[in-house]
Order: structure tokens, then C-alpha cells, then sequence
């Protein structure tokens, strides 16, 4: 499950570009968008269109989950579950969530669960169903405080979570008016997945509805693909990213895994 | 003691339950001559700033004169303190005073910069759904017969959360990004509120040198489809995070533009005639800077 | 007024250090639901009761928590500049390691009971009660004093929470630090109150003895 507790910090994005490095590497992914009544991913993913059935639906036994599967035209194995638009999040339980995540998980190598912002309905069935969590935060102070809550839950519940520092711009870290991507797995406590720099074509892409590492211009796509390798359990050295030319100068900050 | 905040007669002669006397608010009239407005700053979409924009509204409103409390509305993860810098002075939080723990006096948290300018925190550790709706509008109302404005910030989403930070309120403020998740959010969001309020519109994060490029939406592509008024636009500014940081809102700044087109926004909401406040798209070293600030790239 | 001639004098920190420092008191608020005002007068009571025992040099004292696998420790570097004369102890037990100030060959320092491991340690403190969801405070070994302050010592402390008597003396949360009583003398009080108690069994047995030493002469 992607999480973050803020909302605005890039779950979304994160779910649509991981997802899409996962499937560039070969692998099976099925993304369900868990934010009933405010869904995202499938703008994100450029898919809205092409929405005939949702989770509700599936849950409630009124399709096949095939039939509502969306495959992205774009990757091979990439597909997206959308969530309901005109529902509430209470319309799915924690149980038929977790009987959800199972079936899928028997035709896909990822089941990446998009958890909408917050703490309540939405986030508690994404718990239901996940074996592992992602928090991303930014290096914000109300970010970090929401994430730190977040954790809090995920290891009440037991669930294992790396994180992912998002929309890091290094000039202000270099000038101390932001937090580094050090201090703020010091202050969470968590194991770091990916640091990912702010990045204004980010924007632009969502527009177009086309996730950012499909650009193999844009720095983000190696650092997603990065993200995927880790997923998989390699140790693959972080960005350094206020470096000029930093794809030149590679240092570990942590071991992974 | 249900009395604490349902009927503005006990709530003016309250005293704590330590028997600690009202000595940080001055005496309120009994009913003011004209009951409070209360505004709930909504969104839909989290991250956009609408906990931003209530601080910094908030700040700008008591600066100019009027009685203003805020009111953490997001139960769970609050961070309308820590934005406002008066995270070490929250002792007792909305749920206390809705499950009668404490009086509204007690929770009431004045700013550390401004005498006519209170907060509500919200709860920490309790979930949204421990609000009742009925309790929350009923001390909504409370607040409206004791000061000019009470503005709601309401939590990310449209559920028992945001359901409780529209109760009791009578006016709303949309916050959007000229992003198109948060139009859709936004645009969901108007249709949930009730018919016959006219939310208005505050347009945030805008970078003007996207626009000009046509890779951001505009404003006018933004209101094309919200359609509604619009209270103002404000660029995206890095001194925000440092804002934030330092718990120092920029309304209070009078270098900052930011601080500036808070304080034409919250001058419009007083009714003053002023023009809502917009980013100039184009020209100015003012921009060029911006645009460096925002190119981030190695 | 000093703080405006401290900050001529010190430039203020870049804002990214400000949001540390205001992060981590938050969410220590956070983790202990306990008021940041609080924390604030906790570290000021731990300081005012040091002090009551030895001279400090409070402006270079530090009172930090520490995160620690989702339990929080209170680290305390708290430089003694004298000792003041023993009153009667007071209700906690102090463990103290004096650190020799290191003119010849340093002294290995004695590490400071950490309270909430497991393993046992060779100091003499009591033994620990499975306090893993409470703060317990535990002093870090201090970094050798500067050549200025050579002639102080620096104390390190283990402040040892005792097996739990009734009413321990926290601000009202289970997970508030608590420094209980043990096997501390009695304090005086409850001293005063015993003698008073024996002084007037002694009274009433003399009395007693008197009035039958009374009876016996009379009878005999």
C-alpha cells in the first residue's frame, strides 16, 4: 500500500510511475485506486475514459474483477482497478478488501494499493489488504507529522514500511530552509525506499495523463526504476541529488533491504 | 455542561475548570449585533492549502481588526498549530470541549502575535469519526455569537470529516491547485455542499511561467469549470515551506507578496471592494526569479 | 529584552533547523499524549531537582529524547559544577558514576544503566520493571569536559524507576515518566510521625508501668 496521511504529497504519482516501472521491467502489476469518491489514478494514468466498471462494483458481486481491469496500452502488464467515483469509502469493508487483494494477487507479481489521504475508512481497508507499506512524504513539517502518525498505525498493525522522500529540491536543502532527506528518515524511524526531487514536468504529465518515466529524458524515470530494483529487494545506491551532473556521482547513503 | 457552548449567556460568564477565570479573552458582548460568519476552507483534494490559507487568512482577518477563531477540523492529524507556530501552547483540543472535558475557554488558544486572533486545535490521537455532527455545529454556533469570523479547516477528502467541518458553517472557501486532480476534487466537492451557499474560489500554487508555456492550466481554464467567484490567486512561493517552518503565517510579512494577496483576500471577505487579488503572467525579474527557484533541475 | 540581545549575537537558525527542532517536540507530544507545555515543565523540574543536589551548569544542559524501536528514552547531559550538602534524600534513587576529568590516560567511563534493555549490567541498580511503552530516563556518557572546565566533574546518572509504589508522582499519563520511592529512607515526615507514635507508646508504657508500681507499693 501507498500511504502518506497528508494528502497532496504524491501517492498518486508515486502508485502510477512505480507501477509503471515495475511493468518496464517485466513484472505483472495490478494498481487499485482505494480513494472512493475522489479517484485520481486513472487521470493520472490517462485511463479515465476507458472506466467501465469499478471496485465497488467488484466488491459487490455486480462484474467479474477481469472486467474491470484496465489495461494500459502503453505497458504490457500494467493494469488499473479504478475506485468508484459517486460512492463513499465505507462501501467497501476491510474484509472484502482483503478477499480482493488475494484474487488479485494471484494474477499479478504487485498488487500496488493507492490509499487515499487520512487516517479513516480508506486507509484501515488498504491495512486489510497489504503485506507491505510505502509512506511518502515530503520534507515538510506537516507532511512529516502526518507521515509520523501513519507509521505510528502501519506498525501497530505490523506492517513492514519503507519510505519514500518526495519533491525534494535541493537548492533549499543546501540553504537549510528545507529538511534533508536524512533528517527526515531520523525523525520517522523508517528504512528509506527513494528520494525523489520536485520536478515541475511532473505536473505537465499528469495533465497529459502519461506517468513521467515514460519520458526517458527526465531524471525520474531512472530514479523510479530505482525504486522498482529496491522494491525487488536489490541494493541499488541512492541519487545523489544536489550534485551538478549527479548521474555522474553516485554515493550510498543507506543499504537497502 | 452542555451550557458551556450551546447558550452565549453561560459561555460569556465561564470559568474554567480549575477555577482559572477568563482572563485571555476580553468580555464579548452577550450577542453581538450581528452574529459571526463562518467559513469552512475546503478543498477535496489534500495538499493544495487550505490549512495554509486558513492560518494566513485567519491572520490577515485579526490584523485588520476582527475577532477571529480558527478551528482545526482535521481530527487526527492536525496541523493548523504547528502552521500558526502554537504547537507548544495546545493543551486542550475541539473533542475535549465537544465531550465537555474542558470549557471553550480552556481550549481556546489565543495567538502569540495577535490578541483578536484564537485557535482550536483539533485532536491528535482520537479518530474524525468520534465528532459528532450535532455537537460540532452547535459549538460552531457558539463561536459565530462571539466572534467576527470562524474559519473551518477542513480535512482532505469528503467523508465524516469533511461532513462535520461543514456543519455549522455558512459559507465556504474552495482552495484549488491548477492541477486537474484538484479541479475534479474541487469540482466534486461544490456539489456536495448545500445548495444554496455560492462557495468562492481560491486559486493556489500557480506558476505562472507553466502557464505561459501551457503545461499548468490557467486560471481562466481552472474557473471555466468551477465557474465560481473568484476571492484570489496566489503564486507558488518557496517562502511558504519556510513560512511553515518557522510557524510564522505571511500575512503577517509585509515583504511577502504572498503575505500581500492574503491580506486583499481577507479585505474581501470583510466586503471591502478590492479587486481579487491575481499573478501577473507576465514580465518582471519577479518572475524570472521564480522561475529559477522552480526549474530545480541539475 | 535578552532575547533581542541574544538574537544581535546569534544569527538566527536556517528555518529547515527551526522545523526540526519544532518536529521533534511535536511529535514526542505526540508519541507521549502528553501537552508540549508539559514536556517543557518536565525537563524544567528534572533540572530544578538535580540542582538540588549539585550545582549545575544549566546553560550548557541538554534534556533530549530519543527514539528507540517505538519507545522513547530521556537523555540527560547535565554538567556539575559543585556539590551542595545532603539534605534528606528524596523519594528516587540516584545511581552515580563520577567521570575522573582525563589528565593523564582517560578513565574508560562507566556506561550509564540503560534501564530498558534487557541484558543485565554490572552496576548495582534495581532491577527494572518491563517498562517498555514508558520514557525512561537514562543518562548518555558525557564526551570528556573541555580543557576550560577542567576542575568539574561531570556526573553521569541512571535514574532508576523503581518498582511502582502507590500514588507515583507523574502528571496524571501512564506513559509520563515516573520516579517512584525505593527502599529510600524514610522520609521525614512519616519520620516525625512514627517517633511521635513511639514517643507516646513509650509515654502510655511508663505510664502503665508507673500505675502498677503504684498499685504494687500500695497493695504491698
Amino acid at each position: 500500500m501507498i500511504t502518506s496521511g497528508k494528502g497532496g504529497v504524491g501517492k498518486t504519482t508515486t502508485s502510477a510511475n512505480l507501477g509503471a516501472a515495475l511493468a518496464k521491467r517485466g513484472h505483472k502489476v495490478i494498481l487499485i485506486d482505494t480513494d472512493i469518491g475522489l479517484r485520481n489514478l486513472d487521470l493520472v494514468l490517462g485511463v479515465e475514459k476507458r472506466i467501465v466498471f469499478d471496485l465497488v462494483e467488484v466488491v459487490e458481486g455486480r462484474c467479474q474483477v477481469r472486467q474491470a481491469l484496465i489495461k494500459d496500452k502503453r505497458f504490457s502488464s500494467l493494469w488499473l482497478l479504478p475506485a468508484a467515483q459517486t460512492r463513499e469509502k465505507e462501501s467497501v469493508s476491510e474484509v472484502q478488501m482483503k478477499q480482493l487483494v488475494v484474487d488479485l494477487a494471484e494474477l499479478a507479481d504487485y498488487v500496488i494499493i493507492d490509499c487515499p489521504a487520512g487516517i479513516e475508512h480508506g486507509f484501515r481497508n488498504a491495512i486489510a489488504g497489504a503485506l507491505e507499506a510505502i509512506v511518502v512524504t515530503t520534507p515538510e513539517v506537516s507532511a512529516i507529522r502526518d507521515a509520523d502518525r501513519v507509521v505510528g498505525k502501519l506498525t501497530d498493525a505490523g506492517i513492514p514500511l519503507r519510505l519514500i522522500v518526495n519533491r525534494i529540491r535541493p537548492e533549499m536543502v543546501k540553504t537549510g530552509d528545507m529538511m534533508s532527506v536524512e533528517d527526515v528518515c531520523e525523525i520517522l524511524q523508517a528504512e528509506l525506499l527513494g528520494a525523489v526531487p520536485d520536478d515541475e514536468e511532473v505536473i505537465d504529465s499528469t495533465n497529459r495523463g502519461e506517468p513521467i518515466v515514460l519520458d526517458e529524458t527526465n531524471r525520474l524515470a531512472a530514479i523510479y526504476d530505482k525504486i522498482a530494483r529496491r522494491l525487488g529487494g536489490e541494493i541499488v545506491p541512492f541519487t545523489n541529488l544536489s550534485a551538478p551532473g549527479f548521474i555522474g556521482r553516485l554515493f550510498t547513503l543507506w543499504k537497502a533491504g | 455542561m452542555m451550557r458551556a457552548f450551546e447558550s452565549p449567556a453561560a459561555s460569556s460568564q465561564t470559568v474554567g475548570a480549575a477555577g482559572v477565570a477568563r482572563a485571555e479573552l476580553e468580555p464579548v458582548p452577550q450577542r453581538a449585533a450581528a452574529r459571526g460568519r463562518a467559513i469552512v476552507i475546503t478543498s477535496g483534494k489534500g495538499g493544495v492549502g487550505k490549512t495554509t490559507t486558513t492560518a494566513n487568512v485567519g491572520a490577515a482577518l485579526a490584523a485588520a481588526g476582527k475577532r477571529v477563531v480558527l478551528v482545526d477540523a482535521d481530527v487526527g492529524l492536525r496541523n493548523l498549530d504547528i502552521v500558526l507556530g502554537l504547537e507548544s501552547r495546545v493543551k486542550h483540543h475541539l473533542l475535549d470541549v465537544l465531550e465537555e472535558k474542558v470549557t471553550l475557554d480552556e481550549a481556546l488558544i489565543r495567538d502569540k502575535r495577535s490578541d483578536n486572533l484564537y485557535l482550536l486545535a483539533a485532536a491528535q490521537t482520537r479518530e474524525k469519526e468520534d465528532v459528532i455532527t450535532a455537537q460540532m455545529k452547535a459549538l460552531i454556533e457558539t463561536l459565530r455569537d462571539r466572534f467576527e469570523f470562524v474559519l473551518i479547516d477542513c480535512p482532505a477528502g469528503i467523508e465524516m470529516g469533511f461532513k462535520n467541518a461543514v456543519a455549522g458553517a455558512n459559507h465556504a472557501i474552495i482552495v484549488c491547485t491548477p492541477e486537474v486532480s484538484a479541479v475534479r476534487d474541487a469540482d466534486r466537492v461544490v456539489g456536495l455542499l448545500p445548495n444554496d451557499w455560492r462557495p468562492e474560489l481560491i486559486i493556489n500554487r500557480l506558476r505562472p511561467h507553466l502557464v505561459k508555456k501551457g503545461k499548468m492550466l490557467s486560471v481562466e481554464d481552472v474557473n471555466g469549470i468551477l465557474r465560481l467567484p473568484l476571492l484570489g490567486v496566489i503564486a507558488d512561493e518557496p517562502n511558504v515551506i519556510v513560512a511553515t517552518n518557522k510557524g510564522e503565517p505571511l500575512a503577517l510579512d509585509a515583504t511577502s507578496e504572498t503575505g500581500a494577496a492574503y491580506r486583499a483576500i481577507a479585505a474581501k471577505i470583510c466586503g471591502q471592494d478590492v479587486a481579487a487579488p491575481t499573478v501577473s503572467l507576465s514580465g518582471g525579474s519577479f518572475l524570472s526569479k521564480l522561475g529559477s527557484l522552480f526549474g530545480g533541475r541539475a | 529584552m535578552f532575547d533581542f540581545f541574544k538574537s544581535l549575537f546569534k544569527p538566527a537558525p536556517p528555518s529547515g533547523e527551526t522545523a526540526k527542532e519544532r518536529l521533534r517536540l511535536v511529535l514526542l507530544s505526540d508519541h507521549l499524549s502528553l501537552a508540549p507545555d508539559v514536556i517543557e515543565s518536565l525537563k524544567r523540574d528534572l533540572m530544578e531537582v538535580i540542582s538540588r543536589y549539585v550545582e549545575i551548569d544549566s546553560a550548557n544542559a541538554d534534556v533530549t529524547f530519543e527514539h528507540r524501536e517505538r519507545e522513547i528514552a530521556m537523555l540527560a547531559s547535565i554538567p556539575i559544577t559543585g556539590v551542595r550538602e545532603r539534605k534528606a534524600p528524596q523519594a528516587f534513587e540516584l545511581v552515580a558514576t563520577a567521570v575522573a576529568e582525563p589528565i593523564a590516560a582517560p578513565e574508560p567511563v562507566a556506561e550509564a544503566q540503560r534501564v530498558a534493555e534487557p541484558e543485565p549490567e554490572p552496576e548495582s541498580v534495581a532491577e527494572p520493571e518491563a517498562v517498555a511503552p514508558e520514557p525512561v530516563a537514562e543518562a548518555e556518557a558525557v564526551p570528556a569536559p573541555s580543557a576550560e572546565r577542567a576542575p568539574q566533574d561531570e556526573l553521569e546518572l541512571a535514574i532508576a524507576p523503581a518498582p511502582p509504589v502507590p500514588k507515583p508522582k507523574s502528571t496524571g499519563t501512564t506513559n509520563g515518566a515516573s520516579m517512584t520511592a525505593s527502599n529510600a529512607p524514610i522520609p521525614r515526615r512519616r519520620r516525625r510521625k512514627k517517633y511521635a507514635a513511639a514517643a507516646a507508646a513509650g509515654a502510655a508504657k511508663r505510664a502503665a508501668q508507673q500505675q502498677a508500681g503504684n498499685q504494687a507499693s500500695a497493695q504491698a
